[in-house]
């Protein structure tokens, strides 16, 4: 008697695949590893060296920095927008007496660092002391904090200029032209038609020129505003302890993680008519 | 005040000069340390392999999340913690300073490595499967498809994307005057300071990022002329 299976039944079933150990299987474990070990050794040296009376000293300090951090991406990056809507226009009119002015203006804040921009107008201004107290606007240009602010909103609305010009440039020009010939005036075509569209592409743009601000902004700590890498440093000159360097970069990592996914959740929902 | 930026013991144009050289010394220094690594990343970003990805993707999140100053001051204070244990544990009492330089060198190119490896990235997205197929058809293997046929035309797509990372860089560059390099933003700083014309010497630092720009689209449009020059014989 046969125990043999009928051939028809016998299914030959390919072999299980195997997973190799391939040398970019090897690599990326091992790179795995030491990510994971660094990791580690980071949590190991904060437990470490963990001080009460450091944290309760130092931990209001870092959370007035963020608030300061915030407040003045907030408000230059809030002021930069509306600033950067007569720049973008005037940098697409046809008319050369708008158009270069904006370009220059454009260029030379992308062209230059943000430091020596706030230098240029923390330092530099105050050489004009007379003047300045004649007009009346010491106050304002002696404080390091509303020189920030204006260096900041300049700086960014340049840039955010370039992103209004790229949006609204990436909408087709039929758009326009259909509004146009439903006799749609043009401020209400750009507000009903044009901006809805532009915005979508904006977005992604805007989302990153915030990380930026948020990231930049650590250099207002050399004009001796206390951000949070102003406190950073304070803390780091009086205590030598170099956790609260680490503390510092683990809130901006946190910080850009979130505005990076909240972008990514908003982009989502407002391209929802977009997906299939 | 012409005076003030003449050249010679009576003005700062030779200080100057001499940032505007330790300026671009150290962005042409970092460059193809943060291509390389940046390269690298790419690779591991777009491997098929889970693990390889993860990685890369951490090392992006880091050196994209942190501020580019914040970055510069960990590797320069914590290289030289670092040093001090290691003296000490050796039995050295050692006041051994980190070189500015380096630490900016490292610091900027683990900045632009991140960002160059999407640029990097998204080029190699641009790649049809079909360029690689072809090498293999042709017996090539995997290193050479990867020398002859990818590289070639990664380098067109990516290079306006990585003109955009070396004018970040060279602006990036300032930041290293913090810890001490003579750059130009230092050395305008010092003038400034010695002077009492803070507005001239920092507006001419920027007049000389400006002109570093402009100098550095000259550069790359001859390279992407040079680049593309196979592209238009066809």
């Amino acid at each position: 008697m046969s125990l043999a299976v009928p051939a028809a039944q016998a299914v030959e079933l390919p072999p299980p695949l195997q997973r190799r150990w391939s040398r970019g299987r090897l690599l990326g474990h091992a790179l795995l590893g030491i990510w994971g070990l660094l990791g580690l050794a980071l949590v190991v040296y904060l437990v470490g060296a963990w001080k009460a009376e450091l944290f309760a000293r130092y931990a209001p300090a870092y959370l007035s920095g963020l608030v300061v951090t915030l407040e003045l991406v907030g408000i230059s990056v809030a002021l930069g927008a509306l600033l950067s809507l007569p720049v973008a226009f005037a940098r697409m009119s046809p008319r050369r007496l708008l158009s270069w002015p904006a370009y220059g203006y454009v260029y030379f804040f992308r062209g230059t660092p943000l430091l020596a921009q706030a230098f240029l107008v923390y330092y530099g201004l105050g050489q004009f002391r007379p003047q300045l107290e004649a007009v009346g606007l010491w106050g304002f240009f002696r404080e390091a904090w509303w020189c920030a602010i204006l260096a900041f909103t300049l700086n960014t609305a340049a840039y955010q200029a370039e992103i209004v010009r790229g949006a609204v440039e990436s909408v087709p020009r039929g758009q326009w032209e259909g509004a146009a010939s439903l006799g749609l005036r043009r401020w209400l075509t750009f507000r009903k038609i044009i901006a809805p569209q532009a915005l979508i592409v904006a977005l992604r743009p805007y989302g990153n020129e915030i990380i930026l601000m948020i990231k930049g902004s650590a250099i207002v700590a050399i004009i001796t505003v206390y951000d949070l890498m102003g406190e950073t440093r304070r803390a780091f000159s009086r205590t030598f302890d170099f956790q609260t360097y680490i503390w510092a970069a683990i809130i901006y990592l946190v910080l850009v993680e979130v505005l990076r996914i909240a972008t990514d959740r908003i982009e989502r929902s407002i391209t929802r008519h977009l997906r299939r | 005040m012409l005076e003030l930026l003449s050249f010679g013991p009576a003005g700062w144009g030779d200080e100057i000069a001499r940032g505007t050289l330790v300026t671009v010394a150290l962005a042409l220094a970092t460059l193809p340390l943060g291509l390389v690594a940046g390269f690298a990343v790419a690779l591991g970003k777009q491997s098929e392999e889970a693990s390889l990805r993860a990685a890369a993707n951490v090392y992006t999140t880091i050196f994209r999340g942190l501020p580019e100053l914040l970055t510069l001051f960990l590797v320069y204070f914590g290289a030289q913690i670092a040093v001090q244990r290691v003296a000490a544990l050796v039995g050295i009492e050692s006041g051994v300073e980190i070189n500015s330089f380096a630490a900016g060198m490292v610091a900027l190119g683990a900045v632009f490595s991140s960002y160059a490896s999407e640029v990097f990235l998204s080029a190699f997205r641009a790649i049809p499967h079909g360029q690689y197929e072809g090498g293999h058809a042709l017996g090539l293997s995997r290193w050479q498809t990867m020398r002859l046929v990818v590289l070639p035309q990664l380098v067109r797509i990516a290079l306006p994307g990585l003109s955009n990372l070396w004018l970040i860089l060279l602006k990036d560059t300032a930041l290293v005057s913090v810890i001490g390099l003579s750059d130009i933003i230092r050395q305008t700083g010092i003038a400034a300071r010695v002077t009492r014309q803070a507005f001239l010497f920092f507006g001419v630092a920027c007049l000389v990022y400006l002109a570093l720009a402009i100098l550095s689209s000259f550069a790359f449009a001859a390279i992407e002329r040079w680049a593309g020059r196979r592209e238009g014989a066809r």
